[in-house]
């Protein structure tokens, strides 16, 4: 890309630049410009982080061992979190993509307010996961508002009971509906700026070779906004690890993911070596995801070189 | 109406210090204008009364829904005239034991009064020294708490807490459920093959599960098998946890969550489902049925858990004050203890918040609200029954206790939740029993009988 | 053309549509009288009533604590954005040694569940000084924040073609005046998406708000320790409350994020 401005000028009429100094120049730069964000999370995370890690990896009696891992294995309901969790990222990812691609899109589109539609389709970004666990169990629970609506339209004559522990699958659907709904913002956001900074040039080739809008998208917005997706994969991803106060609400004790088990090892049955042990291993988890982002849709970053 | 009144803090000069020194990247002016608009006080305004000579930090774990906090504020700590007291209360035991033990390891603190149950002291006692309170309760003899508390509030050798606040566990029901009771029981006098036949009839009638467990990761449907079920089955708890009286238990417990509503799971706390109608009849603590009877005391009723072959098992919850090791106020949390344990303002208390004074059931005062009165009869109902059989709460478990409770709560999502089969569930869970008691090196408590050593589980 | 604008119109009513009903029922929710709540066919439109939420308003220094989570989120915001802007351009425009290990890194502090680093860090500040204070939360927030602003300035500072930091050197400034003056307002968008992302962060933020906090709360950890054990009335009046705020400030930061008049044409 930057070859082609100075294809167009003559050889003889380029101004004379100054030769590149950085190959000479030792690159401190990045070092010291990383500098105060790794202090910072050394102090206020590494730090606790360790302690948190130290609490993992030592037993009750305090030696170091794996004994709290097999613990981990052991605890009853373990696997079917570890399973709960992965399903619900598989569905969540795609579906919240989707949809936010759609909104962030038509943000895009030159629609009449499309200032108005942005807005609202960022509202749900100031809804914390407790707050929308509250919403949306209001609506699901049985006395709540989707048995209402459905027994006011003669669907339904008894309410459903949508968050029975007998239906996991549903309960499963609830969530993702409930995290679709608070945590698409984000994406739309990321989306958006991404779009935003794609110039115009290309969208408008496209065009000179009639492309249809789905081609435009495929093979061209698509393409173009792989930073931005995967910005966006990895921060959804890692978020989608940690939340548990939706799935609280809706599911209660009836399923749980890794983040509830580390939540429940904590707070209801006070052992901290537990908790750190599913905390690692939700850390390790989110490593690997988004190293998997990382290599699967690597990136050609614009060096300064 | 509250201000906590924390302005006057020494540390004032060095906080500025320390931070101007370290954490803030940003801007020297900018960061010391926030500075000293936060540091002056402008996070100063947060709960409690204001004060005189100085301000008392009072944090509880109980009484933290919104009405109850405020009811604590304007009623009962308002009357206290020894100082202002700022009252906090978390409703999350983990946060406020946290609070109390991050205190204690910093040796340093803010905290001049903590209020919380008998099992939470036992487990800061197990990571923390707590203060030796034997001198207040030696003040307070002419409170007259009974023999039975007082003995729960010792722990390693000597009184941890003041008694303070009392409550157990009952079960309510919707009026419109009482038809459906089978011929010849009386709510108030209930076995539980009747509530099972109740159960069944209501969902022959109407179609749904009627019946309703607090049996969410915060709900105490593990008390209901600790201090009900378990009593009333089999006589015991540990001793009898596998026995055959055991699986018959929980086979009858299979068949009554078979009629009980399939969003308990995510049911805390009763009284919501009570209110919108989920659920007709439920079990739970007094306190958690409380703001359905206030709110619509004609259209409950309250009453004591059923009894079973063995007898009327139930558990009493008990509530104490202690005072901090890193306390700055003693003589002042002295006197409010002291206030706290009055008569008049337990009446208060009891009016207000539902929590019974730490007295015989009999010395209960007159003239109380609706709900609370019904509360109290059947309270009294229970207590009082022929075959009532007390438990008492768990000793010796120390830090183990949350880990006891797992026990419970894994083997009933095991059974009820996973259909899992219940001789080999429970023998499985027994041997975690066993080590978590073999763990805490506690001997048996009541129902079981007393054990030499550490309490075997049969 | 008119079918495919007509779709595109549609298409953005019905996701509007989903987005703000469940905010419609969380609003009846919090303005009905409390027999309201509890009723079954529940009423599309209620009994209003402020009842509820003038209680709640009154009570438990609520007016403070939302002082106190402006006053947090507006620290984590600046703290963080300076601190993390310098690390986002760092990784979009230089390759480095070390450069993948501390991208994953950053990412990875943020894997570890916050309840579970609560005592060391409430130790911590106790000793420090500054426990039960907007600084203490402040830090706190943005340790958690910064993981994100960094990823996310790096990806818009990326998206900033070299070219033009290149061509204004050329002409003489210094890099930190081609960063400024040529870089920040094309990336200034993107960098306000991320301010705005460390703030509704911060402000919905409970748990480490909770633990670090006694007296003086943040309105989510005020609101949302009482919430968990309060009837639904409350919770739904506490939710509302705590959703308002974040809606001006979106709608105060929408037109930035959107930059009207920034020429995006190059």
């Amino acid at each position: 890309m930057s070859g082609a401005t100075s294809a167009s000028v003559p050889a003889g009429l380029q101004p004379a630049l100054p030769p590149p100094v950085r190959r000479r120049r030792p690159v401190l730069a990045p070092y010291i410009l990383l500098a105060p964000s790794v202090v910072y999370l050394v102090v206020f995370f590494i730090v606790p982080l360790l302690q948190g890690l130290r609490l993992a990896f030592t037993g009750e009696n305090g030696q170091w061992g794996l004994a709290t891992v097999h613990q981990l294995v052991n605890d009853p309901g373990f696997w079917s979190s570890v399973w709960n969790t992965l399903i619900m990222l598989a569905i969540i990812l795609p579906v919240q993509l989707v949809l936010a691609l759609a909104m962030s899109l038509l943000v895009n589109a030159k629609l009449r307010g499309s200032g108005f539609w942005f807005y609202i389709y960022m509202l749900p970004l100031g809804i914390s996961d407790l707050t929308s666990g509250i919403i949306w169990y209001s609506v699901f629970t049985q006395q709540g508002w989707l048995n209402s609506v459905l027994q006011d339209f003669g669907i339904i004559h008894t309410p459903f009971i949508w968050l029975s522990y007998q239906h996991q699958l549903l309960i499963i659907a609830t969530i993702v509906v409930a995290e679709a709904w608070r945590s698409t913002s984000i994406i739309v956001i990321i989306l958006v700026g991404g779009l935003r900074a794609i110039p115009r040039e290309y969208s408008e080739a496209a065009d000179v070779f009639y492309a249809s809008p789905w081609q435009k998208l495929w093979h061209v917005t698509l393409p173009l906004l792989r930073p931005t997706l995967r910005t966006a994969l990895i921060l959804r991803t890692v978020l989608a690890f940690e939340v548990f106060a939706t799935v609280i609400a809706l599911a209660g004790s009836s399923l749980s993911v890794l983040a509830t088990k580390a939540n429940n090892a904590y707070t209801q049955y006070q052992e901290p070596h537990l908790a750190a042990a599913y905390g690692v291993l939700i850390m390790l988890l989110s490593l690997l995801s988004t190293g998997l982002f990382l290599i699967m849709l690597p990136v050609r970053t614009d060096q300064a070189s | 109406m509250d201000g906590s009144s924390a302005h006057g803090r020494d540390d004032l000069i060095s906080r500025r210090g320390l931070l101007r020194l370290g954490a803030v990247a940003a801007g020297g002016a900018a960061a010391s204008g926030l500075l000293s608009a936060c540091g002056s006080g402008g996070g100063g305004s947060g709960g409690g009364g204001s004060g005189g000579g100085g301000s008392l930090v009072f944090l509880s774990d109980q009484l933290s829904t919104t009405d109850e906090t405020a009811a604590m504020r304007s009623k009962i700590l308002s009357g206290f005239t020894g100082a202002g007291v700022s009252f906090t209360s978390f409703s999350d035991t983990t946060q406020f034991i946290d609070q109390v033990i991050a205190q204690a390891k910093a040796g340093t603190g803010t905290l001049d009064l903590i209020g919380g149950l008998q099992g939470d002291f036992v487990a800061l006692e197990a990571q923390i020294p707590l203060r030796d309170m034997s001198d207040v309760i030696s003040e307070l003899k002419d409170r007259n708490f009974p023999a039975a508390y007082l003995e729960l509030a010792k722990i390693k050798g000597a009184y941890r807490f003041v008694p303070w606040i009392t409550a157990t566990y009952l079960m309510a029901a919707s009026k419109q459920a009482l038809p459906y009771l089978p011929s010849g029981a009386d709510v108030n006098t209930l076995t539980y093959d009747q509530l099972l036949a109740w159960g069944q009839a209501l969902n022959k009638a109407k179609g749904q599960q009627l019946i309703g467990f607090p049996a969410s990761p915060t709900g105490l449907i593990k008390r209901f098998f600790q201090g009900y079920l378990y009593p009333s089955f089999t006589g015991g708890l540990n001793t009898q946890f596998k026995g055959a009286a055991a699986v018959g238990m929980w086979q009858y417990f299979k068949q009554l969550w078979a009629v009980t509503n399939p969003q308990s799971p995510t049911y805390a706390m009763m009284d919501e489902p009570l209110l919108s109608g989920e659920v007709w009849v439920a079990w739970d603590h007094a306190v958690r049925l409380s703001n359905a009877l206030q709110q619509q005391p004609d259209n409950f009723v309250v009453f004591p858990a059923p009894s079973g072959p063995k007898g009327l098992g139930y558990e009493p919850v008990l509530g104490g004050l202690a005072i901090p090791t890193t306390s700055k106020h003693v003589t002042q949390a002295k006197s409010l203890i002291s206030y706290l344990t009055l008569q008049q303002t337990q009446t208060t208390m009891l009016n207000a918040e539902s929590w019974f004074p730490p007295v015989g059931a009999n010395a209960l005062p007159s003239g109380l609200a609706p709900g609370v009165s019904a509360e109290a009869k059947a309270i009294d109902a229970t207590t009082g029954a022929l075959n009532a059989l007390a438990s008492q709460l768990p000793i010796g478990l120390g830090a183990q206790s949350a880990t006891y409770d797992k026990v419970f709560v894994d083997t009933f999502t095991a059974i009820a939740l996973n259909g899992a089969p219940i001789p080999s569930t429970l023998a499985a869970e027994a041997t975690t029993l066993q080590s978590v008691l073999q763990q805490a090196g506690a001997a048996c408590w009541k129902p079981d009988p007393a054990s030499a050593g550490v309490c075997q589980v049969g | 053309m008119k079918a495919r604008a007509f779709g595109k119109y549609a298409g953005a009513v019905i996701l509007a549509v989903w987005v703000l009903f469940p905010m419609y029922l969380l609003t009846v929710g919090a303005f009905s009288t409390q027999s309201g709540v509890y009723q079954f066919p529940k009423s599309l439109w209620p009994d209003w009533s402020t009842g509820t939420m003038s209680f709640f308003w009154d009570s438990e220094g609520v007016p403070a604590a939302l002082g106190r989570s402006v006053i947090v989120a507006a620290i984590t915001v600046a703290l963080s954005m300076l601190i993390g802007t310098p690390a986002g351009y760092a990784i979009a425009r230089y390759r480095f040694r070390g450069k993948s290990a501390y991208q994953l890194s950053i990412v990875s502090t943020r894997a570890f569940p916050v309840v579970v680093l609560s005592i060391p860090l409430a130790v911590f500040f106790l000793q420090w000084g500054i426990y039960d204070t907007v600084w203490a939360v402040a830090l706190m927030h943005t340790a958690l924040v910064l993981p994100f602003v960094v990823l996310i300035t790096t990806s818009v500072l990326a998206g900033v073609p070299v070219d033009l930091e290149e061509a204004a050197q050329v002409f003489g400034t210094s890099r930190l005046g081609a960063f400024w003056r040529v870089v920040v307002p094309l990336a200034l968008p993107g960098l306000a998406a991320a301010a705005s992302f460390a703030v509704l962060m911060s402000y919905n933020e409970v748990f480490a708000a909770s633990i670090l906090t006694i007296e003086r709360p943040t309105l989510p950890a005020l609101v949302l320790n009482a919430l968990s054990a309060s009837p639904d009335p409350y919770k739904f009046a506490a939710a509302w409350l705590l959703m308002i705020p974040t809606f001006v400030f979106i709608f105060i930061m929408r037109r930035y994020i959107l930059g009207f008049g920034v020429e995006r044409r190059l």
